[in-house]
Formats: C-alpha cells, sequence, structure tokens
C-alpha cells in the first residue's frame, strides 16, 4: 500500500494477520538458526513460553489428586489484584498454596511467594477456616499462548464438579461501547458476564453487545 | 475439538452427515466473518456447539444475535457451530484472531473434524488485500472463487453458468516472466492452507473471496454474502439485494462509542 507520502508499507489488518500467515518454507539456513536459538534456550534451563503451576501443599512425587474447591475467586491485572489485597486477604484468615512461574515479553513471575504489591505475580491463597475456598491474584500479564496452558494447569488441578467460579477484572473504559458518551457513565461502573448454570443474582448489570472480554478473563 | 452444546433431555450429538459446512477465515477487514455474522443472524440458526481450541485468542460476551432481552443473556466465544437442519447447513464463526503459530494445527484439527463428521463439502469466506492485485484483477468483479478438484467435478458446470471468475494463480517470482505460477492469497489468513490441504486431503472445498482493503468492511460482507446466495440461495433473491439480510444487534458501534456532548 501507498501512504500519503509515496512510501509503500505493508497494511496493517484488524483481523491480526502478520507475515507468518504465508505457510513458511524453511531454507537450510533459517533451520540451523532455529536450532540454535532452542540450544540457548534450554540451556538457560527454561522454556520461554511454559506456564509452571507450583502447589505448596502438594510434597514432591505425591499423586496428582486434584484440589477439592467449592468457591474459586480469580482477580486478574493489578486493579482486581489490588482490590483482593484491601479488602479481603490478610495473613490471619489466608494461606499461600500455591504460584504461576511464567515468562513473557511484558513480565516475568518467580517461584517465591513473597511479593511486593509493585511485582508481577501470580499466587494461590486457601482461606484457613474453609480449604474449600481458593482465591487467585494474578497481577502479571499472561500472553496469548499462554492463557490456554494458565487454564488447563490450574484447573486441571482442580475437582470441578460443584465448583463456583468468580472472575474479578478491569477493563479501560475507552474500551467500553456505547451509544451515550463514556464521560457520562456512573461510578464505579461494573459489568457482569455469567453462565446460564449460575443461578444466584448477580450484583450488576449484564454486559451488553457489542462489548465483549478477550484475553485471561475470558479464557 | 467440537463441545456439542448442552440442550437438555439428554439429546444427542448432532449430525452433520452430508451438510455443507460454511466458514469464514480470518482475513482482511473480516470480511468473511462480517458475511457469516448476516448468515446466522438472517436464518436465525441454532447454536448446537463450540470448538475447544488453543490456536484462538480466547474471547467472551453475550450473545451477538440478540434480538431482545429474553434471548440477550446467552455468552458467546470465539469459536462456535450454528446448524440449520433444513438446508443442511452448519456454520462455524470465528470470532478472533489466531494465535501466532496456530495456523497449522488448527487446520489440521478442523479439516480431521470434517472428515469425522462426514460433511459433504466445506465452503469458505475469505478476502485479500485489494492493494495487491495485478494490473488485469484491478478491472472487472473484485470477487473470485477457487474450488478443490473433487468440488470441481460435483459443482463446475453450476459455477459456469454462474459467469464466476476463478482466482489467478501469479507468478512466484514476480517480474520474470517464465517462473511456475502460485496461489497466492494474500492477507486471506488461513485460506490458502485451509484450501491447499482440503486438496491433497480429497475434500470438498469452495473459496470464495473478495479483494478488499480495512475500513467500514459492512458493504463487502453484504457483496461476499449474496455472491454466495447466487450459488447456495439460502435466502430468497429480493430486488434490493441489502434488504434479504438481517444486521445482527453486535454490530452496533462499530467504530467506537457515541460522542461526548463537551466536544462541541
Amino acid at each position: 500500500m501507498a501512504t500519503f507520502f509515496g512510501e509503500v508499507v505493508v497494511a496493517p489488518s484488524r483481523a491480526g494477520l502478520d507475515e507468518e500467515e504465508e505457510a513458511r518454507e524453511e531454507t537450510p539456513e533459517d533451520r540451523e538458526i532455529r536450532r540454535e536459538i532452542e540450544k540457548k534456550r534450554l540451556l538457560c534451563g527454561s522454556f520461554p513460553r511454559e506456564v509452571d503451576v507450583l502447589w505448596t501443599w502438594k510434597s514432591g512425587g505425591c499423586a496428582e489428586e486434584p484440589l477439592v474447591c467449592s468457591r474459586f475467586i480469580v482477580a486478574i491485572g493489578r486493579n482486581a489484584a489490588a482490590f483482593l489485597s484491601s479488602f479481603i486477604l490478610d495473613s490471619v484468615c489466608w494461606e499461600v498454596v500455591g504460584v504461576v512461574k511464567l515468562w513473557n515479553e511484558w513480565c516475568r513471575t518467580s517461584s517465591t511467594t513473597n511479593v511486593l504489591p509493585t511485582d508481577s505475580f501470580c499466587l494461590f491463597y486457601r482461606l484457613i477456616s474453609d480449604p474449600t475456598v481458593l482465591l487467585c491474584q494474578c497481577s502479571c500479564y499472561v500472553a496469548e499462548d499462554q492463557q490456554f496452558q494458565w487454564l488447563e494447569k490450574v484447573f486441571g488441578s482442580m475437582q470441578k464438579k460443584g465448583l463456583q467460579v468468580t472472575i474479578l477484572s478491569t477493563c479501560p473504559v475507552a474500551d467500553y461501547k456505547t451509544q451515550e458518551s463514556t464521560l457520562t457513565l456512573a461510578s464505579p461502573f461494573l459489568k457482569a458476564l455469567k453462565t446460564k448454570e449460575f443461578q444466584e443474582p448477580v450484583c450488576c448489570p449484564l454486559l451488553e453487545q457489542p462489548n465483549i472480554v478477550r484475553d485471561l478473563p475470558a479464557a | 475439538m467440537f463441545i456439542p452444546c448442552d440442550r437438555g433431555g439428554g439429546s444427542a450429538a448432532p449430525d452433520f452427515k452430508g451438510f455443507t459446512l460454511l466458514m469464514p477465515a480470518v482475513s482482511v477487514g473480516n470480511v468473511g466473518q462480517l458475511a457469516i455474522d448476516l448468515v446466522i443472524s438472517t436464518l436465525d440458526m441454532t447454536k448446537v456447539g463450540y470448538f475447544y481450541t488453543d490456536c484462538l485468542v480466547p474471547m467472551v460476551g453475550n450473545n451477538p444475535y440478540a434480538t431482545a432481552e429474553e434471548n440477550s443473556m446467552e455468552l458467546s466465544i470465539n469459536a462456535e457451530v450454528y446448524s440449520l437442519p433444513s438446508k443442511k447447513l452448519v456454520v462455524l464463526q470465528i470470532r478472533s484472531p489466531f494465535i501466532k503459530n496456530k495456523y497449522r494445527p488448527f487446520c489440521e484439527t478442523l479439516l480431521s473434524w470434517v472428515k469425522s463428521s462426514e460433511c459433504a463439502r466445506v465452503v469458505l469466506l475469505s478476502s485479500s488485500h485489494a492493494y495487491q492485485r495485478n494490473d488485469e484483477q484491478l478491472l472487472g468483479t473484485p470477487l473470485r472463487y477457487l474450488l478443490t478438484p473433487d468440488l470441481e467435478k460435483a459443482v463446475g458446470g453450476r459455477v459456469q453458468e454462474l459467469n464466476w471468475k476463478e482466482m489467478e494463480k501469479v507468478a512466484a517470482y514476480p517480474g520474470i516472466s517464465d517462473t511456475d505460477k502460485v496461489l497466492h492469497i494474500p492477507g486471506g489468513g488461513i485460506t490458502k492452507l485451509l484450501f491447499t490441504e482440503s486438496c491433497s486431503k480429497g475434500i470438498q472445498m469452495a473459496v470464495l473471496l473478495k479483494f478488499c482493503s480495512e475500513g467500514d468492511n459492512i458493504p463487502d460482507a453484504f457483496v461476499l454474502v449474496n455472491y454466495l446466495n447466487e450459488w447456495l440461495q439460502l435466502v430468497k433473491s429480493e430486488v434490493n439485494p441489502s434488504s434479504q439480510w438481517k444486521i445482527p444487534s453486535s454490530w452496533r458501534l462499530l467504530f467506537g462509542s457515541g460522542l461526548p456532548p463537551a466536544l462541541f
């Protein structure tokens, strides 16, 4: 596509296409480069896109019995994580039971459970008085290609029968589409999505089309 | 990959044997996806299941085809399957982009699902960058088709009657005249991959595409869906070709919210 100034550029597409849409036919040179990069990654001792979920209550080598969980509250993003820190979590009633270790271009989390609010982290807590109530604070960004892995590894450790999941998240107001201007919206502005299996009353209106949720909360 | 909806009463999984699978490619202008929205919305198709896949960016929202308060609360995700048994039609809608390196795994899983569900044929709606057309393609209709050899035998004649134009192959190395001609669909997403794989697996597939650019692609979607309708006759052709298609409620506010009054 030619721009206003006559330079030829590749047109960006809303459909999220990138150059690799053309099926890659690797030259021997490409293959060699790719092999070298893979070797380097292995030497660093990690597979960069792997998501590791480490449960502190599981001693090494024990059987993989699923965690019995009746309620699972997941706070995704710094705002939601801060909400839980401010209003719900404390060291008396809640204990840390797990951590997610991952790396992507935006952030890296570690396996330490002693974190500062400004760190990127993803921790799991359990209510001491009712160990079937689980809470997750995920202030790190989980990349697109890691979201499915995160989901499978976290929920894979849980017994899902009778489980109620609540997901807390935030989105910029600028992303909200409404007939009126977004300046006139009430504050706090809350919207919800629920599955048909969720029968309890919802504390705020449902999110109407054409608005959608994406990334880890959607996953 | 395919998870049927639980419609209650222990109903059996849907049977797509002999059906036509209609699906979009995530391509320039999202034209295929918009056209599929028009088909699902107009024919009031029933959701019968979804694809559980790690190949697409996750997304969720409420029912995009809602017509009233009562039906607006069903959740909708990134890859869903709708069916209309009276027309032997099953439609897949894809609502988010592909994750890097996941084109091929998705195509492979999709085609093996097509084979196992015994769909008769696949029709893929797609688009291609208008700015990449060669001189001949700049003239005449912006619509093109492709048929796999197996489908060519079945419907080649009908397509000739409709006077459709086949997607041209282009030189592998432009400017050098005696090189091989290859299929090149820039901006077409998985179109070329799905088509070439279908050819080699003996699947009956048709690709219908339109040359377009990013922008307001609603008119392109109408043109493409009418092109499809010339062949499949999903709705009766009206004098005004746009009036027979029902725009879904989710197409509201495609370009953002209302303006703040303080702007003026």
